[in-house]
């Protein structure tokens, strides 16, 4: 019995990473030839780009915060407590910025996403829009996948931005250390593949998030209950993937940085 | 290929001969099956719907009636068989290929499935707007399909604010407004009262004798069958008037369902005389 349960969740398993895989895919190449549906692009810009800029920068900011608070105390133990600045601004441009944005905007948008689309589906909206010859994959998955990795790029930009500004604010008036210091060792400290490290993350996390979405919004079953299945698997999926992926894209960029 | 013959004539219930139609099916079953993740849904269903016919599809819930009808504009794709629709077959069609098809067709959803967040204006015109068709043309062409439910006051209103039955006429109106070659109707008076339920059916009579429109109608409340076979709309009162008695419309024939498999098919006369048990039972 045991040894049956373990093949069937492996099918299923197998199963669903082919599913996901075919469905990103399809979602991915229907850019690439028409009909694009660019108003549905631009409306959702605004509902994952402007909708989350204020969780991000909120977030951004106390992280940063955060991290000077707890950085200042350790460093100042080396004598050290200049390069907050170095330490703050490297950590959200390399790590905590994309990460965190992509978690934020996880928890913002691949729920809404599922929930909205599997609403379409158990209420049959999904099913009239492909009778009345409207592709739901073209016009209502393509679109959210385009826009959420178009606006998380700049959503973690803001995000790093706001970071090193709750840093300073942080070093400045709860510190009382030297703000120019501080912006002169963070601006000092960075190269360029911190800044493409930082860059490339959100790429992928903004696919994740609405591919996982859009993906368990589609294929929702059993009602309301299952609906609100379907959005927490959607979060948590793509909120463990973001992070999973970090960890692989930072080894291979680190590697990659490293021979170049 | 043992597909009944189809409907090649028709004589009107008002004692007129009706011209000669086209003999090419709208829609064909053969041997259509169909099933998911257990026991089939539909075995080995075969029948025709031919030019300006009506079919009233009845079966007890759950027997596969919604199936059959997704199975039709090709929502579902069968397990084994053929369907074919305006002569096409669309059984193994990719889904790009069946889209302009699809725009041939119109179908009314169980609930009506309109799209929430979209007022009645853009539910109704949502294919036309997503053809690019100018705005001034879209709102004419909405108040015309809404002036045909009766509804033209819905105009602007959002889905949640109207009733089941409003919201029933308004799908409608959106599987109508492009004079579509085939309607399909789910369960178009299920859940609603009696006087909602003959409101919905006089539009149905109203769209097969003004347009003469071929249809499948999914239902099971008989009433509702006996009355689209025994009235015909007159447009001179815009309502429907009873037939002379023992007069049906002949174009308006009955399928059933049982247990996936289609147990009958005929007309009004034979499915009153039919010796089969489960049809009786069905009918009592």
């Amino acid at each position: 019995m045991a040894i049956d349960q373990i093949d069937k969740t492996a099918k299923q398993f197998v199963l669903t990473v082919q599913d996901y895989s075919l469905f990103a895919y399809r979602a991915g190449m229907n850019l690439f030839n028409p009909p694009r549906y660019w108003v549905d692009f631009l409306l959702q810009c605004d509902i994952i780009g402007v909708g989350s800029t204020a969780i991000v920068l909120l977030s951004g900011f106390f992280t940063g915060g955060v991290l000077s608070l707890q950085s200042a105390s350790t460093l100042s133990a080396f004598g050290a407590s200049n390069l907050t600045g170095r330490f703050v601004g490297l950590t959200m441009i390399r790590e905590l910025g994309p990460v965190l944005t992509g978690v934020m905007v996880s928890g913002r948008n691949a729920s809404s996403m599922a929930s909205e689309l599997g609403s379409m589906v158990v209420t049959e909206q999904i099913d009239a829009m492909r009778a009345l010859g409207v592709d739901p994959m073209r016009k209502l998955v393509t679109p959210r996948l385009y826009a959420c990795v178009f606006m998380l790029l700049f959503l973690t930009i803001l995000a790093d931005f706001f970071g090193i500004l709750g840093g300073a604010f942080v070093t400045i008036f709860m510190n009382h250390q030297d703000g120019l210091q501080y912006f002169s060792t963070a601006w000092e400290s960075l190269r360029y593949p911190d800044i493409v490290q930082g860059l490339v993350k959100p790429l992928f996390s903004g696919f994740i998030i609405a591919s996982i979405g859009c993906f368990y919004g589609m294929r929702t079953t059993g009602g309301t209950q299952g609906v609100g299945r379907s959005t927490i698997q959607a979060v948590v999926f793509s909120s463990v993937l973001i992070i999973v992926a970090d960890f692989l894209l930072t080894q291979i960029l680190l590697t990659l940085f490293a021979s170049l | 290929m043992n597909a009944p013959e189809p409907v090649t004539t028709a004589t009107s219930p008002r004692g007129q001969a009706a011209a000669p139609v086209d003999a090419t099916p709208v829609v064909a079953f053969q041997n259509v099956s169909i099933a998911f993740d257990g026991p089939p849904v539909l075995q080995d269903v075969s029948f025709t719907v031919g030019p300006a016919e009506t079919r009233i599809l009845l079966g007890p819930a759950g027997v596969g009636k919604s199936v059959l009808l997704k199975l039709t504009n090709g929502l579902l794709c069968p397990d084994q068989g053929s369907i074919r629709l305006f002569g096409q077959e669309i059984s193994r069609m990719s889904e790009q290929a069946l889209f302009p098809l699809r725009t041939r067709t119109g179908i009314v959803f169980q609930e009506g499935a309109l799209f929430d967040s979209l007022t009645v204006r853009d539910n109704i015109g949502y294919q036309l707007i997503q053809e690019g068709v100018p705005d001034d043309v879209i709102d004419e062409r909405v108040r015309e399909a809404l002036r045909f439910v009766e509804l033209e006051q819905t105009f602007s209103l959002f889905p949640g604010s109207l009733s089941g039955g409003m919201r029933r006429r308004v799908a409608i109106a959106r599987a109508l407004i492009r004079q579509p070659e085939l309607v399909l109707y789910d369960s178009p008076t299920g859940g609603l009262d009696p006087i909602t339920s003959t409101t919905i059916i006089e539009l149905v009579m109203k769209e097969r004798d003004f347009y003469r429109t071929p249809s499948i109608l999914v239902t099971h409340r008989l009433q509702d069958a006996f009355t689209l076979c025994t009235h015909r709309f007159d447009s001179e009162l815009g309502h429907m008037v009873p037939l002379p008695k023992g007069q049906a419309d002949p174009n308006t024939t009955f399928l059933m369902l049982e247990e996936g498999r289609l147990i009958f098919d005929g007309t009004l006369h034979e499915i009153v005389h039919t010796d089969n048990k489960f049809v009786r039972e069905f009918l009592l």
